[in-house]
């Protein structure tokens, strides 16, 4: 297990290099010069020529890279050139509130999909899995934005219980921070719990027909223990691995659901970036989703050590 | 237990605890934004919603009213020099900045000479013409100009008339916009990018009397729907750029008000006549017949309400008709499709094909559609490109186009409006127009400040450049506001900018 993950740890940095390399190339394959879009409305040349300068637009591509790199090393990722608030700030300030809400949203999805799969697996074509296959179809199909703004309008516009969006840091006031979180981090749930529903029922459909089950049951084992204490935990490894990828998913940011709810995270920091040709903000950012991304994966694999005991040997 | 009256009052004030700071909250102004504003300097400060920002933030030279008047704000007077190349300027006692800073005519000269040098100012083109600032006395100003210049009013009147503190900006350099320190009603507390802009009361604020809130909090929420929602909600008290589309449905809502203000920009057509090798290869950039059918194919009033809800005053100048500089002599044609035909008979293209290009932003898009099935009765066959918009300005700028969907915000005075657009090889003359007397006349308006005097240049102007149409104008817009009811002081002034003086909630 040590060398496993030792291996696995030595892979990391050349990942993130190869990211950082990649999005740095892809940025420059998008037409249009960041100049012109940081010009503004004006277009005056000597802005945009001064903007060339700094932001080394005229240098070959290698070494502009090399500038970024440079700048990383040394725990500087640039500035925004659009707000002028170094980049690292802009990170510090997203990273919390993408975290929680990824969590959240992590937590409603599993507490709807991994229960709603378990019952309609082993209730298999009553109603109940009926019911939570309707769910899921539901979950699967609705668009986020969608039900993000039937959401306002009923809780926020009409009832009035819930804030029709922003955001309140939880140090500064952990209700409001809840009443805020709670509409965005159903909608996001809600789709991720579809999945996870769908692919727990069917981890657990399979190793419901299993013979250790079987024997389980033989053995005169309460219903009880053998779903939750035999089969769930076998069942559970595809889960770890989807949940983990759905998680990091989350971490880069779910512009859609930000957009509509105002969220100050991750997604719409990027695409606002991407847009306005704000580049350091651009790979700043993917290099912390890339990081969160990797180490996810790492801490998933890890978790198949602790479910499933053979692993270990 | 025996429950007293002391008790009873005591458990009343403890339920009435959680209250409190809907008290508190009454004194903050929340206004939604439709887009997060770039740096908070007024030198390299680049996008309207910027402005609406600052408003609260820094004062200015000037300001403008209702009527697009220029009035005092940090300057009280002004008076120009018989040759129009000095302009003096008397300047309000007992202002301070932010930080406690004097504004004095030396903060003046440094705020001039700071946007005229600082790397990457936006404001340098704007006060080109000023070549010199002399300090007359702690009050007193003067401004000596290379040549007359008679926009310059209007320019101090926008973000080249802001006024930052010399100790903050010397000691921030072009950090500045991270923490700006100016001399409006509020200053600057907090920024979270995307999310919010926290700015308190100025206690030593000039004209503090007319200061009715001890917060404002500027919100960016980029879906219209859901500012909307949020102004419903309670949850902000003023919103800008309200969608046409939900203009009905507010007027029956008697909680909330709408304001609608017809813009100082325009929504046009740019179309591509000398920019590049491609105006000759165009029928629509070669011959001007062409484009005169194409503006006779078009039906404003239609396009403004299939695009605004009517939400726009046609137009076919820089200028909307309404206002006082507007070229009477070249009015708005009418759809005349059998005319366009015949034009397009005699430059002998029957059927004229282009692309149009357009930002992909909903109004334009719309826009490109109508005009795309308007003009089809004439004959033109247009093919629409919809562009992302940074991509779409770096074709407009290579002239790889032929005609381009673009708005302009616009500035007070019509030479903002003008000049650039149409001045030989000027930055945002993306029409590739260029003539020799277009130009004179052009830096004739600039050096004439008599009104009357100024419209007449303007009239031979339009008469001339509409003929050629490089660019065709559509419709002004709408500044559409929506605010709760009990906000009182709401001024409608035509850059659609919201001022945060004077504005007071009723309780």
């Amino acid at each position: 297990m040590f060398d496993y993950l030792v291996k696995r740890i030595a892979t990391i940095a050349p990942t993130l290099v190869l990211v950082s390399m990649l999005v740095f190339g892809l940025q420059q394959l998008v037409p249009g010069d960041p100049a012109k879009i940081l010009a503004g409305e004006d277009q005056d040349p000597t802005v945009i020529a001064y903007l060339h300068t700094k932001l080394h637009l005229d240098d070959p591509l290698p070494l502009r890279y090399v500038y970024w790199v440079g700048g990383v090393f040394r725990g500087d990722l640039g500035e925004s050139i659009r707000t002028q608030q170094p980049v690292l700030t802009l990170i510090a300030q997203k990273l919390p509130v993408t975290v929680e809400l990824a969590l959240m949203a992590m937590i409603v999805a599993l507490l709807i999909g991994i229960p709603a799969g378990i019952v309609s697996a082993i209730a298999r074509g009553s109603a109940w899995d009926y019911a939570a296959n309707a769910f899921a179809l539901w979950g699967l199909s609705t668009p986020n934005f969608w039900l993000g703004i039937l959401m306002i309008l009923l809780f926020s516009v009409q009832l009035g219980w819930l804030p029709a969006s922003g955001y309140v840091s939880p140090f500064e006031d952990l209700g409001a921070n809840l009443a805020a979180m709670i509409m965005p981090a159903f909608v996001l749930g809600n789709a991720i719990a579809a999945v996870l529903m769908r692919h727990t029922r069917s981890a657990m459909l399979q190793v419901l027909s299993a013979d250790y089950v079987r024997t389980a049951r033989a053995k005169g084992l309460s219903e009880r223990a053998v779903v939750l204490k035999h089969a769930l935990r076998n069942a559970l490894t595809p889960i770890i691995t989807l949940g983990a990828l759905e998680l990091g998913t989350l971490l880069s940011g779910a512009v859609l659901t930000e957009q509509v709810f105002t969220i100050p995270g991750f997604g719409k920091l990027i695409v606002d970036s991407v847009f306005n040709r704000d580049y350091a903000v651009v790979q700043g950012v993917v290099l912390v989703t890339a990081t969160a991304y990797i180490t996810l994966n790492l801490l998933a694999d890890l978790a198949y050590f602790l479910v499933n005991p053979r692993l270990r040997r | 237990m025996k429950i007293t009256h002391r008790s009873l009052a005591l458990a009343l004030l403890l339920a009435l605890l959680p209250l409190l700071p809907l008290a508190v909250r009454a004194q903050t102004l929340r206004i939604g934004l439709a887009e997060d504003p770039d740096v908070l300097d007024p030198t390299l400060a680049r996008s309207f919603v910027g402005r609406v920002v600052f408003t609260a933030l820094c004062d200015k030279l000037f300001d403008i009213d209702e009527k697009l008047n220029i009035v005092p704000q940090l300057a009280t007077a002004s008076e120009w020099s018989a040759d129009g190349k000095t302009l003096t300027l008397k300047l309000r006692a007992n202002v301070s900045f932010h930080d406690g800073e004097k504004f004095d005519a030396a903060a003046v000269k440094y705020n001039i000479e700071r946007h005229k040098t600082l790397p990457g100012s936006n404001r340098r083109g704007e006060l080109a013409p000023v070549a010199s600032v002399d300090v007359v006395d702690p009050l007193t100003v003067r401004l000596n100009l290379s040549q007359p210049f008679s926009p310059l009013l209007a320019q101090l009147a926008d973000r080249a008339g802001m006024m930052v503190s010399p100790k903050a900006a010397q000691a921030e350099g072009d950090k500045f916009g991270a923490k700006p320190v100016c001399s409006g009603p509020f200053k600057f507390v907090e920024r979270v990018a995307q999310d919010r802009m926290v700015f308190e009361r100025f206690a030593q604020y000039w004209n503090k009397d007319a200061v009715h809130f001890d917060k404002v909090i500027y919100t960016p929420i980029v879906d219209a729907t859901v500012r909307l929602a949020n102004l419903k909600s309670g949850q902000l008290d003023f919103i800008e750029r309200v969608a046409s589309s939900d203009i009905a449905k507010l007027a029956t809502d008697n909680k909330l008000k709408v304001s609608r203000i017809t813009e100082i920009g325009y929504q046009g057509i740019t179309i591509n006549v000398g920019k590049s090798e491609l105006a000759q290869k165009s029928a629509l950039g070669r011959d001007a017949r062409v484009r005169e059918a194409f503006e006779l194919a078009l039906d404003r009033q239609g396009l403004a309400q299939v695009v605004m809800d009517n939400e726009a005053t046609v137009g076919n100048q820089w200028v909307a008709p309404g206002s006082n500089y507007y070229a009477k002599n070249v009015p708005v044609p009418k759809r005349d499709v059998a005319r366009a035909k015949a034009l397009l008979k005699e430059a002998g293209v029957p059927n004229p094909s282009f692309t149009l290009v357009t930002p992909t932003t909903s109004d334009a898009q719309r826009i490109a559609l109508v005009v795309q099935a308007m003009t089809r009765e004439a004959g033109f066959d247009v093919k629409i490109q919809a562009t992302e918009f940074a991509t779409s300005l770096n074709l407009a700028d290579k002239g790889e186009f032929e005609a381009y969907v673009l708005a302009w915000s616009g500035r007070a005075d019509p030479d903002g409006n003008l000049f650039s657009f149409y001045g030989c090889k000027q930055p945002l003359n993306y029409a590739g127009y260029c003539s020799p007397e277009t130009d004179a006349l052009l830096n004739q308006s600039r050096s004439l400040r008599d009104p009357a005097e100024r419209k007449k240049v303007f009239e031979q102007i339009a008469a001339r450049v509409l003929k050629e149409r490089p660019i065709v104008y559509l419709y002004h817009r709408n500044w559409l506001w929506a605010y709760n009811a009990k906000l009182t002081g709401v001024r409608n002034i035509p850059d659609g900018l919201l001022r945060v003086t004077g504005l007071k909630l009723a309780p």
